[in-house]
């Protein structure tokens, strides 16, 4: 209460974006009368999905909005100062030095051509004039912070050396060096895999705590605010749909898209049931190990990395069996050799009975008929110059049917997946989840045996995913085909599989059934896992 | 840094060797006799054998390529069937005037399109947006010989400022051949310009729109500094590799301009050479021009890291 009188740290007043240029009559404004507060020390989320504004209002808020967008109306504050009327050269004082900010992408948002110590540097030179030892102390100090492992080694290191993760904690240390009052972190941890998020996050809390800086945390994942936020506001479509605490939205959420949010987070889906044990054996793996070609040299080959060491794994007739890992476990690797993609180093997969490496030519045609493969990004697994009905009749273009028949499945498919007025559009002229359900109408047009599903809604907001994800088991059920769900999210292999298979380093670490999994996990990995996903902990609260 | 600079080395052995057999080999399917080239129809036949034999043509091809080969390893390229000279040294003096062009002409391209580049990138679509993407197109489709002879129309002819033909070697005035040398520098900086700008444009775009560009005006860098420190050298090095490539070609002759602008340069020696049947100038010209191509993509290459620091690590 006390920060309610006081002047907060932030402010948004009746805040309005707008795509410049040619504002056509009636077309919505990017974002619409935004206001809100964020007390000193706060730590505040604002959650949407793609298109939702989120983003601009983060932007805005340093005046760093994209071509073509612009502020028209209302106020933004900090500290009662009106952030919008400042000159060019105030505003870069105020940049970095009072409002720090940490952008998504950690493999784009470090120049690649500068040592990590200059980029440090950098700020600290601009905004306090430092002798060059002071600016080293200091470097050296705060890496060491973000538990760098080696801060003097890492001062002279290039972005490329580091993972995803480790520069992720770089840029944090970057942005809390200067000590800004508020801390803008865009969505810090969408592109890590689940365990480097967590990490990520963690010190993004402890180092703003102990700073006292307020963050403002720019989420689609509930999960997230869930953990780690006091307060949330939702914006759906540049409009402000609902604020409070945390608590509060996930709990007793008033407006219904909230609700229809939190849902999400729930999941509306139940678990895959089991199958029972008398079902035939689609894809049997054993012993598979898969390398990937060393890097030769001049003179010799190179000495090939093995990723997967030793696997088996049984999928049979209309099972969904997930599996989970982080980046680099192998899971990806593993699943494009069950469908031929990748050979293997030893080892054996075989599919109904018959082993891959040995297939008659007839046998592989038939094989690629039967065997499917769902992307993970639907902007790039549809080529952009066919049509929809091409794109999901060419997977036909085999099977020994006439072109009428073709075109009658090619229909009744894209009906299937909620498309069929969509037939003649081309991919660029759909959205992100009707691309997706195009990927999934071409997996499942030619009645397949088993569909290999890479990360199918990772890319996808979450009322989306749960919508595709609805999608996916329904047409599952329909055709009962085996199916591989590869991903790194734990929340969504609650409700699509029975059986879960759990990959670490190349190795499996753990397999079972889902309940079972998820209640008693017996290896380190797993638990870990499970503790790092904060969707979970949110599912439980809102349920 | 060094391994990576000896590889690059090692690895400019193979090419070198195939492009030497090349040359070698084309020449000698030229059908017809040097001999009789060199004493003109009508010679006896005693004479023509002489002639075989002083230039070794009597010997089988490998015997040939062998000795031909350690003698241009020494430096020794024969002489001039026309005017006797040493071929090398011809080729160098020759060389030297390209160069000089050349390298003055690529840098003031470099300097002109990066800027240019980068700024009609910055300020995307706006008039000084259109403006550098219309001259740079419009400087694309114009022919160099014909820019080149507008340019002396101009200066040459009509203003009088510049002379326009013949040359005037650096070693008797410099004041003088460097006037020689302005028109043809300007016609290849502009003729060049065109390609190299529209490079720099397009990468300067899209690391624009990158985070650490985003991150760094949220550091609160001034535009300034946040052009030239981190747009610039992640944008340059596609176009630097454009420019390598450029100058390896360039360097191996600029015939058009030469013969435009009467320069008595590597480009006019090799048609004047090709025209006259001189197969060892020829010869001579061809594999200098792809030595030099190959020394100057190394070189390019030895730069990349400067820019882009991944390249080494790979």
């Amino acid at each position: 209460m006390i920060a309610a009188l006081a002047t907060p740290l932030l402010r948004f007043a009746g805040v309005r974006i707008e795509a410049a240029g040619r504002a056509r009559a009636g077309s919505a404004p990017l974002l619409d009368d935004l206001s809100f507060d964020v007390a000193p020390g706060e730590f505040v989320a604002v959650v949407g999905e793609s298109g939702s504004g989120k983003t601009l209002a983060a932007r805005s808020i340093l005046n760093l909005l994209p071509d073509g967008v612009r502020r028209v109306a209302g106020r933004i504050e900090l500290e009662g100062r009106d952030l919008t009327q400042l000159s060019g050269p105030d505003m870069r004082k105020i940049r970095g030095a009072q409002i720090g900010m940490v952008f998504q992408e950690p493999m784009v948002s470090l120049n690649p051509a500068m040592t990590i110590g200059r980029q440090l540097a950098e700020g600290l030179q601009l905004h306090r004039q430092l002798s060059r030892g002071e600016i080293r102390r200091h470097s050296l100090a705060m890496l060491e912070r973000v538990r760098m492992n080696d801060p003097v080694r890492c001062l002279s290191a290039f972005p490329h050396e580091f993972s995803g993760g480790m520069r992720q904690r770089i840029m944090l240390a970057a942005v809390l060096l200067l000590k800004p009052k508020l801390l803008i972190a865009d969505e810090p941890t969408t592109a890590l895999d689940t365990l480097s998020q967590r990490e990520v996050l963690e010190l993004m809390v402890e180092l703003a705590h102990d700073e006292g800086a307020a963050v403002l945390l720019i989420t689609h994942d509930l999960g997230l605010v869930a953990r780690y936020t006091e307060r949330a506001i939702v914006l759906e479509k540049g409009r402000l749909m609902e604020s409070g605490t945390t608590r509060q939205i996930l709990t007793d959420p008033r407006n219904p898209y909230t609700q229809r949010l939190v849902a999400s987070l729930r999941g509306g889906i139940t678990a895959g049931t089991a199958v029972p044990a008398s079902e035939p054996i689609v894809v049997q793996v054993r012993n598979a190990c898969i390398e990937y070609p060393g890097r030769p040299g001049l003179w010799r080959a190179g000495t090939p990395t093995q990723v997967v060491h030793g696997v088996d794994l049984d999928v049979r007739s209309g099972e969904i069996v997930a599996i989970v890992g982080a980046s680099g476990s192998g899971k990806t690797t593993l699943g494009r050799a069950i469908l031929d993609l990748k050979p293997l180093a030893a080892g054996s997969i075989r599919f109904d009975g018959i082993e891959l490496a040995r297939m008659t030519p007839a046998q592989r045609k038939q094989f690629r008929r039967s065997a499917q493969l769902v992307f993970q990004d639907p902007y790039s697994s549809l080529n952009p110059r066919l049509r929809v009905r091409d794109i999901v009749a060419a997977t036909l273009r085999h099977a020994d049917i006439d072109a009428a028949e073709r075109a009658a499945r090619v229909d009744a498919v894209l009906d299937e997946v909620g498309l069929a007025s969509f037939g003649d559009r081309f991919p660029h002229q759909m959205s992100g989840g009707q691309r997706q359900r195009v990927a999934i109408a071409r997996a499942v047009v030619c009645r397949p045996r088993l569909v290999v599903a890479d990360e199918p809604v990772s890319a996808l907001d979450m009322t989306i995913q749960q919508q595709v994800l609805a999608l996916f088991r329904e047409l599952q059920g329909q055709y009962g085909f085996a199916c591989l769900f590869i991903t790194h999210d734990l929340a969504l292999v609650r409700q699509i599989a029975a059986r879960v298979v759990v990959m670490s380093g190349g190795v499996v670490v753990e397999e079972g059934p889902v309940p079972s999994v998820f209640n008693d996990p017996r290896h380190k990995y797993t638990r870990e896992l499970l503790a790092a996903t904060p969707a979970l902990e949110a599912a439980a609260l809102v349920s | 840094m060094l391994s990576y600079i000896l590889k690059r080395l090692l690895l400019t052995l193979p090419t070198l060797s195939l492009v030497s057999l090349a040359v070698f080999l084309l020449i000698r399917l030229i059908p017809g006799d040097p001999a009789l080239v060199l004493l003109g129809e009508g010679a006896d036949a005693a004479a023509l054998a002489g002639v075989r034999a002083d230039l070794g043509l009597d010997h089988p091809l490998p015997v040939q390529f062998v000795s031909w080969l350690q003698h241009a390893l020494r430096g020794d390229l024969g002489r001039s069937i026309v005017s006797g000279e040493p071929v090398a040294g011809l080729i160098l003096q020759r060389f030297g005037l390209t160069a000089a062009v050349v390298l003055v002409a690529v840098t003031a391209a470099t300097v002109i399109a990066a800027s240019a580049g980068l700024i009609a990138a910055w300020r995307r679509n706006s008039a000084i947006d259109l403006a550098v993407v219309g001259a740079a197109t419009v400087v694309l489709a114009i022919p160099s010989f014909w820019l080149g002879m507008v340019l002396l129309l101009l200066f040459g002819l009509k203003l009088g400022w510049l002379p326009f033909v013949g040359y005037i070697p650096f070693s008797e005035s410099a004041m003088q051949a460097m006037l020689f040398l302005v028109m043809p520098v300007m016609t290849l900086t502009i003729t060049e310009s065109g390609v190299l700008t529209r490079m720099m444009r397009s990468s300067s775009i899209d690391v624009l729109q990158l985070d650490y560009v985003t991150h760094a005006r949220a550091k609160g860098l001034s535009e300034r500094v946040v052009l030239t420190r981190h747009v610039f050298p992640n944008a340059f090095a596609p176009t630097l590799t454009l420019v390598g490539l450029t100058l390896g070609h360039l360097l191996g002759g600029i015939a058009v301009i030469e013969t435009v602008f009467t320069l008595p340069g590597l480009g006019r020696l090799m048609v004047d050479s090709v025209l006259a049947r001189d197969y060892p100038v020829v010869q001579g010209c061809l594999l200098f021009t792809a030595v030099v191509y190959v020394v100057v993509n190394l070189l390019v290459d030895l730069c990349y890291p400067l820019f882009d620091p991944r390249v080494t690590a790979r």
